[in-house]
């Protein structure tokens, strides 16, 4: 690898071969080198001596439980993990996103699909963290995160503390897929985990407040039956 | 009867948990929602308090954060050096664990008990050096915060955002001898914090900052009331359990009802309920069958065996038992069943035999320690009772007559066989010849003619061979005395042998139905079918009571239990009896048995005995004794019962059996079908999905291909998507077709829906112009949002496959009253005229051989969804021209939200 330590290091783990080729074609053509992993024996290996900026993981593996990994992997770091999975399998999407997988793509999928995701990831990775800590802007939306202030058009907009937390929350995490529990517990906190309607009823407010057109949103977008996803 | 004592390892594990508290110290804990709410002053306010009662208190360790005012209460308190220890090229200060031992004063203060050590030191965790002080015996007082609690810190950290790394195990505080909550309001302490009486640390001000906020205070603050009231809550229980040591052994009032045959019985039945009730206490009801009682009619056993089925359904354990001493029995199963209070009905004592005492009496002479209850008899039954022995005995008179013959012949054959001895014989020794047959005529013909037999015997005795024969005269006055005493013999051998008969009878009779029962118990528990049953029972019942018997079932359970109807009786026995089934239907009604013998119908010669198992009633049991006159015995008629119950259980049994291997069928055929179309769904989508990939790799090589090439390329890409649309119709109709479409409902928007779908057609519908228009404020509605987002995508495929580019596509969503109308519609040539309705029948299409591309399954599909749903969808044509598809989505209740109390301030 010498030489490569400024390229993007993707794992992909991927039983299919011809999937894994054109993944990678696709991969290497942005710049980025990928390693390969057919197992998730082979893939926490690949995962754990790699350096990976982003694993690319699919979920109908031989060899075990693709959730299994995401904890595995999850127990050491925080890397983004994008799910590619078969449209019957909400279940187990969820699951695996629950897991702490960051994203997912539901097959047949389009490579351009792929790599604006995998881009997003990437870039959501080396703008740091810290972000959050100053200001975000999205379409004519300005979060101000010191002042807790949220303006749209330089108003200020007014928000209820649970849509302020709720908002800030999606922005945070940009371009992942957050589901319904995740931010059921990230916004209203253990004890309601089952109130799903709570985020569906709340985020059709939010979007009222910051979407130019609310039936077709460009930032908090619906994943249906997994959750939501904010772009910014 | 719920076991009342406590349980024996519950008593070991308290004794040791005892004698280990003893010599450890106690632990005291300050327990808090957040920083700054007063732990540490409200511990060393406790310690002043203490120390001004002469207590020896040090304070071992206090963080006062630079608060004044806690620091002011530490004036005038002895505080113990802290230890100090380099770390690196610093020097960090650390609580002194062995000054603290070698000073071992009664209570040492140790703040911050989830603090972690400095390297170096001996424990890593402070409260682990405070484990070591309570274990060298000495009183710890100390603070902890609610999110120092390692269950809980996942929690806070949720809410908060904040990870908290100092944790205690959660054993610590619930070990915690007394735990003392100390709260503030969140706006106290915020008030506190801004007047800057709490102490933040320059680096971590804006973390803190965060975490200060007012909901979190609340949360956090919820959480520390919670965790202390489960702790109250745990203690209570503790205390109840300790406590409940003490009066361990004694047994829980228990009670144990005696009745005898007739009338006062159902009085003290009552009674025994009355005060069960209020003690809560368990009881039980026994009749106790003396051989005096056995003389008593049948009708009146009848009745007895009535008041103990009335104690049964009031709640008693009933027993029915037999001997000749009824005060030692009652007190047999007092004993065995650890029952307290006893209760009879009060006997007068009979003046004509003064020295027989009375059942109470012998209780108490037997059992002092028992409770004795006594119930009034309601007024002149004794008189009523004395009159049925009478009766009875009259009547046993009357039918025994032959008996009585039979007891003359014995003695007169006696006389004769006798009459050539008595040359060869002593006196003394005929006289033994007659008792013989005295004891002969006790066991074979019963007590009465026993008596018969004891005066004939001395009167043959005196008349054939004491001289003067042939005269009952007598030469010898001794032989007054012979003569007495033979009678007097003769007699009692006479009682004695006729009770031992009817004990022995008693019980053989008793052990072959016992035997029989737990044959067919044994045999019932092997039978698979209703029909096995019915023969099990038949053999039973012919040989048991030679009767004729059928079963009854009722139809296969029905959701609505009110509707039950009996089927076709399944005879068990060779002969089956003549079933009325209206009888039958009555008794499976009313759950109770009708027909012979009973109250209800006694006219017919059949006894139906509905079958209750646990659950439910199973069916009636038809029952025809072989000689229909003839009443049943109590026993026999329990024996019924038992049986009866017996076979309901097994039926019971069979049914949950059905439904398990139904269930178990179901479910696997589900879970086949399930993999099955998950096997095909990925074979048939992966190679689709290469396809795809290849085709977008293809189109993105470099050098870049020229246009025809890229036209071919994406051509690929569309045709395989295509393709994919129409496995996944395929797929979804196949899951659809199996008939149990399992609907994830969840309350949802259509917004949702719509936005999906449009967002995963959006490539068909670049050409043409989208309009959407939903309702503002539509309600939740509760669908399966992925099933539902096929339908729009199948709808807007269609509206884009059959129109032609550039045209409009309208979405709109109206409330209509009871439902949600969905109208997707577009201007196109609209549908072929009339056949509005047939479009939506499977490999159905509006032009056949068309050039447009499909099978016809899309409709089908959105009209399975909807229907699977509850709603309707139908298709017209619009006046305007072009296609309108209505979906019609029934409204539910959508749940209640809390309203959020909207805090001003938000923005300051």
């Amino acid at each position: 690898m010498a030489g490569d330590s400024t390229k993007p290091v993707v794992i992909l783990i991927e039983d299919e071969i011809q999937i894994r080729r054109f993944v990678r074609m696709a991969l290497e053509a942005e710049g980025c080198v990928v390693h390969e992993s057919d197992t998730i024996k082979r893939g926490l290996i690949e995962a754990a001596t790699r350096h990976p900026d982003i694993i690319v993981l699919d979920l109908g593996l031989p060899d075990g439980e693709g959730v299994d990994f995401i904890h595995d992997i999850r127990n050491w770091s925080e890397i983004p993990i994008l799910i590619l999975s078969a449209r019957t399998e909400e279940k187990e999407k969820v699951r695996a996103l629950d897991a702490g997988a960051d994203d997912y793509l539901t097959k047949p999928f389009g490579v351009a699909e792929l790599i604006a995701r995998i881009r997003a990831h990437l870039r959501r990775r080396t703008s740091g963290k810290n972000e959050n800590q100053g200001v975000i802007e999205f379409g004519s939306v300005r979060i101000d995160w010191q002042k807790r202030i949220v303006e749209r058009n330089g108003k200020i907009l007014h928000l209820t503390p649970i849509e302020y937390r709720l908002l800030t929350y999606m922005a945070s995490n940009p371009d992942c897929v957050l589901t319904q529990k995740q931010i059921l517990k990230s916004v209203w906190g253990p004890s309601h985990s089952e109130d799903v309607h709570y985020v569906r009823i709340y985020m059709g407010r939010l979007r009222k407040k910051i979407e130019d057109l609310p039936s077709q949103p460009k930032h908090i977008m619906t994943e249906s039956s997994v959750g939501y996803r904010f772009i910014l | 009867m719920t076991n009342q004592r406590p349980d024996p390892d519950e008593l070991l594990e308290l004794v040791q948990r005892k004698e280990k508290k003893a010599s450890r110290g106690k632990l005291k804990l300050f327990f808090g929602a957040s920083a700054g709410v007063g732990k540490t002053y409200a511990m060393l306010a406790a310690a002043r308090q203490m120390r001004s009662q002469g207590v020896d208190v040090v304070v071992g360790v206090i963080e006062t954060h630079g608060r004044k005012e806690t620091e002011a209460m530490t004036e005038g308190q002895e505080i113990l050096p802290l230890k100090e220890i380099p770390y690196r090229d610093r020097i960090l200060k650390e609580f002194d664990l062995d000054a603290a031992l070698a000073r071992k004063p009664e209570i040492i203060l140790v703040d911050e008990l989830a603090h972690s050590n400095v390297a170096g030191s001996r424990h890593p965790k402070r409260w682990q050096d405070v484990e070591e002080l309570l274990a060298s015996g000495i009183d710890v007082c100390s603070t902890v915060n609610v999110q120092h609690l390692e269950t809980l810190n996942d929690v806070v950290s949720g809410i908060t955002g904040i990870n908290v790394w100092e944790t205690i195990p959660d054993r610590v505080f619930e070990e915690a001898d007394e735990v003392v909550l100390v709260d503030l309001p969140p706006d106290e302490l915020l008030q506190r914090l801004k007047e800057g009486k709490v102490y933040l640390p320059q680096q971590a001000e804006r973390a803190i900052q965060n975490f200060f906020r007012k909901g979190n205070l609340i949360a956090l603050r919820e959480l520390a009331l919670r965790r202390t009231a489960d702790r109250v809550d745990e203690e209570m229980q503790q205390y109840r359990r300790d406590s409940s040591v003490l009066p361990v052994w004694k047994a829980r009032e228990s009670i144990l009802a005696c009745i005898s045959s007739g009338v006062g019985s159902e009085k003290i039945v009552r009674s025994a309920a009355r005060l069960a009730g209020l003690l809560d206490a368990p009881w039980h009801v026994i009749y106790i069958e003396t051989p005096e009682l056995q003389s008593l009619p049948e009708s009146k056993r009848h009745q007895t065996l009535k008041i103990l089925k009335q104690a049964q359904d009031m709640g008693a354990e009933t027993a029915s038992l037999s001997g000749s001493d009824a005060a030692l029995i009652a007190v047999q199963y007092a004993r065995q069943h650890n029952l307290v209070i006893l209760m009879a009905g009060r006997d007068h004592l009979r003046s004509w035999r003064p020295w027989r005492r009375t059942f109470v009496e012998k209780v108490g002479a037997l059992a002092s320690d028992l409770d004795v209850i006594l119930i009034s008899r309601e007024s002149s039954n004794r008189h009523g009772l004395i009159q049925q022995v009478l009766q009875s005995q009259v009547d046993r008179m009357e039918n025994d007559w032959q008996n009585y013959a039979w007891a003359a012949l014995a003695c007169a054959v006696t006389t004769l066989i006798s009459a050539p001895l008595n040359t060869v014989f002593e006196l003394s020794n005929i006289v033994m010849l007659f008792l013989l047959t005295v004891v002969f005529v006790a066991l074979k013909l019963g007590r009465g003619p026993a008596v018969l037999a004891s005066f004939l015997s001395v009167a043959a005795f005196d008349f054939f061979y004491v001289p003067p024969r042939f005269s009952f005269a007598v030469s010898d006055v001794q032989y007054l005395m012979t003569f007495f005493i033979m009678l007097a013999v003769g007699l009692i051998t006479g009682q004695l042998t006729a009770g031992l008969k009817y004990q022995a009878k008693i019980a053989q009779s008793r052990e072959n139905r016992f035997r029989a029962l737990y044959e067919m118990s044994r045999d019932l528990s092997g039978a698979l079918v209703p029909e096995q049953i019915a023969e099990i029972s038949g053999r039973f019942i012919e040989s048991q009571f030679g009767a004729k018997a059928s079963i009854i079932l009722s139809e296969p359970v029905v959701l609505s239990d009110m509707e039950d109807k009996l089927k076709s009786p399944i005879a068990a026995t060779t002969k089956p009896p003549v079933i009325d089934i209206s009888i039958a239907q009555w008794a499976f009604d009313h759950e109770e048995p009708a027909g012979n013998g009973t109250d209800t119908l006694p006219g017919s010669p059949v006894l139906y005995l509905p079958l209750k198992a646990p659950m439910r009633v199973r069916g009636i049991f038809a029952f025809e004794p072989s000689d229909s006159e003839n009443l049943m015995t109590p026993e026999q008629r329990r024996l019924l019962d038992t049986f009866a119950r017996l076979i309901a259980i097994a039926l019971e049994r069979i049914h949950y059996v059905e439904i398990a291997q139904s269930t178990i069928v179901t479910m696997e055929s589900e879970r086949l079908r399930n993999s099955l179309l998950s096997a095909i769904s990925h074979d048939l989508r992966t190679p689709l999905s290469i396809l795809v990939g290849l085709a977008d790799s293809m189109a993105m090589t470099k050098p870049p291909l020229d246009s025809q090439q890229l036209e071919i390329a994406s051509a690929m890409r569309m045709e395989a998507m295509r393709m994919t649309a129409l496995v996944n119709n395929l797929l979804d109709m196949a899951r659809l077709q199996a008939g149990k479409v399992k609907l994830n409902q969840q309350w949802s928007f259509i917004d949702e829906v719509v936005e999906t779908s449009l967002r995963e057609e959006k490539a068909m519908l670049e050409d043409y112009k989208v309009m959407v228009n939903l309702e503002e404020n539509l309600p939740l509605l509760k669908i399966d949002s992925v099933l539902m987002e096929r339908v729009f995508c199948n709808l807007l495929e269609n509206a884009a496959k059959y129109t032609p580019k550039g045209s409009e596509i309208k979405i709109t969503a109206a409330d209509g009253g009871t439902v949600v109308n969905v109208y997707v519609e577009d201007n196109g040539p609209g549908l072929p005229q009339g056949r509005e309705e047939e479009i939506f029948k499977k490999f159905e299409r509006g032009e056949k051989e068309s050039a447009t591309p499909g099978v016809g399954l899309g409709l089908a599909i959105c009209r399975a969804i909807i229907e699977a749903h509850g709603g309707t969808i139908r298709a017209e044509n619009k006046s305007t021209g072009g296609a309108r598809f209505i979906l019609s989505l029934t409204k539910g209740t959508p749940p209640e939200i809390e309203p959020e109390m909207d805090v001003a301030g938000l923005e300051k």
